[in-house]
Parts: C-alpha cells; structure tokens; sequence
C-alpha cells in the first residue's frame, strides 16, 4: 500500500508533500515517516494519508482564454489609482464639512 | 570500579555492540523504508552508547572514545545476545523485540534511581526508546506464528535473560510470556565479538592517539 506524507516544517505552516512510503498498514507507514521525515528535527508534524484517499484532479480547461480569471489578465493599477483619487477626495470632502 | 560505572559499561556496550550489528542491515533491509528505519535506530543505539561512555569516562577518568574504542574485546561488558552476528530478518527482529523489551525494564528502573545524573539520562534515552519498542512490537506482531520467528525467539531466549540482573528476570519472563531457563550470562565473549571488535576499531588502531 502507497502512503503519501506531508510534512510541516515549523508550527502553524502549511504541509508540503514530502515523499511516499510503500506499507503494509498504516502502523508501519507512521514508524517509517517517523524514521525518514523526522529523525533530523526536520518537522514539527507529519500527515501520513493512503494515497486511496487522495482524489487527484486534472484538467482545467479554458478554451476561451478567459484572461481575467488569473492575475496578470486583469489590470488593477488605473483602477486602483482611482479609487484611490476618489477616497482622498471624500476625505477631505469629510474634513470639510467637519470645518463646516 | 564502582558499581555504577560497571552499571554504565554494560549498557553502553550493549547499545554499542547491538547499534554496530543492527546497522550492518544498512543497505540490504528487507525493504527501502525499513532500511532507513532500522538505520536510524541503529544510530540512535551508538548515540545513547555516547551518551552512557560519556557519564562513565567522568567516573573512571578517561574518554568516552577511549572507552569504546582503546579497551580489549575482554574487557567488553555486553551481553552475549547483542554479540551474536544473524544476518536473517527473523532472528533479528527476535533479538530487537527482546532487547527493547528487556531495555524498558532496566530503564524503568534506573529511571527511579537516587543518581539524578543517571536517572536523566535514562529518560533522555527512554524517550526514543519509545519508538524503537514501538517498531519493534509493529514487526513481532506481524512475525507472530511465524515458523521462522518463533525459532529465533526459543533460540535467543536465554540470551535475552543475560541482558537483566537476575532480580530483574522474573518480570521480563512475565512480561514476554515466557518461563525463565538458565540464561547466558554476561562475561564470556565469542568470536563474533572479536571479529566485529577488529573491524570496529580499525581506523582507530590504524594511528593511536590522533585527534579525528
């Protein structure tokens, strides 16, 4: 049986695959982890999850380059620029009207 | 010598000379994830060995390298039972699952000792002793019934009760489920030991007294 483990360098990271161990049960796969990811003080937690449990997932399709679904699609900088504008004028708008 | 460093010695040599034999399994283990596995423990037993050496040197006014490495396979306190040189994964897995079972009692106790210094340290050690008895009880349950196995275990039995002072012997029988035979004790060494002492210490006799 094919055991995936994770490993979590410092307290509160997240877990980062770190290898797979091949085990009769899931009492030998937690001694070998023990041994293989953490006998250096390398981690501070180990998940050890048979790869069963794993659902992988492929495929994500975009056949119509919907380039504003990522990050480098879509262009916040003018738009940032105005709002930007826009709240320093309400402010001092505000401050005015405090005077007032 | 004191009793205590007498004390120290046996248990050093025991974790030195069993941390040696289970390390010649590094490389040809029955699989890649025991491999590593039993190497490690295999370091963690030459690394409590240090540890042991270290306390007695002070007592006994010399090096825990000298200790380990400068005396005469004769004068090696180790029991017989971690001497014995069985490259079969039964065998060794018996000696391992007796040897830690054993080891548990004799630290328990020195645990509770008036020596705060020894009793620390066989904390310290019992703390990754755990899971050495934890990896150890995984493979017996798993060899339980086995031909081969429960073999190993009428062949190594009564070497396993030369590990314990004989006071503490009933309890391990006990504990193992197991009648107490004549064991064999402490003090007469094999070949084996000779053997494995050579290859040991060769580097170090190779230049007395250089500094590595």
């Amino acid at each position: 049986m094919i055991f995936e483990v994770f490993r979590q360098e410092r307290r509160g990271q997240a877990f980062a695959h770190a290898g797979s161990i091949d085990a009769p049960d899931l009492e030998f796969a937690e001694a070998w982890a023990r041994e293989q990811y953490g006998r250096r003080q390398e981690s501070e937690a180990l998940w050890v999850v048979p790869r069963e449990a794993v659902r992988e997932v492929h495929d994500f399709p975009d056949e119509l380059s919907k380039t504003y679904h990522r990050v480098d699609g879509y262009s916040l900088k003018a738009k940032l620029k105005e709002a930007r504008e826009r709240a320093q004028t309400a402010e001092s708008a505000g401050a005015l009207s405090a005077d007032g | 010598m004191s009793r205590r460093a007498e004390q120290l010695l046996e248990i050093a040599d025991d974790e030195l000379i069993l941390g040696w034999r289970d390390s010649e399994w590094t490389g040809i283990a029955p699989t890649l994830e025991e491999d590593v596995a039993f190497s490690s423990i295999a370091q963690n037993e030459i690394g409590h060995a240090r540890a042991l050496y270290e306390l007695a040197s002070r007592d006994l006014g010399t090096t825990a390298d000298a200790l380990a490495f400068d005396r005469s396979p004769e004068e090696y306190r180790s029991a017989p039972l971690v001497e014995l040189r069985r490259l079969d994964w039964a065998r060794t897995i018996a000696r391992h699952w007796l040897y830690e079972t054993a080891d548990e009692l004799r630290l328990s106790e020195l645990k509770s000792s008036d020596d705060a210094e020894l009793a620390g340290l066989a904390a310290k050690m019992d703390r990754e002793e755990v899971y050495h008895r934890m990896h150890a009880q995984m493979w017996a349950d798993r060899l339980r019934g086995d031909e081969r196995f429960e073999a190993a275990l009428d062949e190594l039995w009564p070497y396993a009760l030369g590990v314990l002072a004989p006071e503490q012997r009933p309890a391990f029988a006990d504990r193992v489920g197991r009648e107490q035979v004549d064991a064999v004790e402490r003090g007469e060494h094999s070949d084996e030991l000779r053997e494995l002492w050579n290859e040991m210490t060769m580097v170090r006799r190779s230049i007395p007294g250089a500094t590595w």
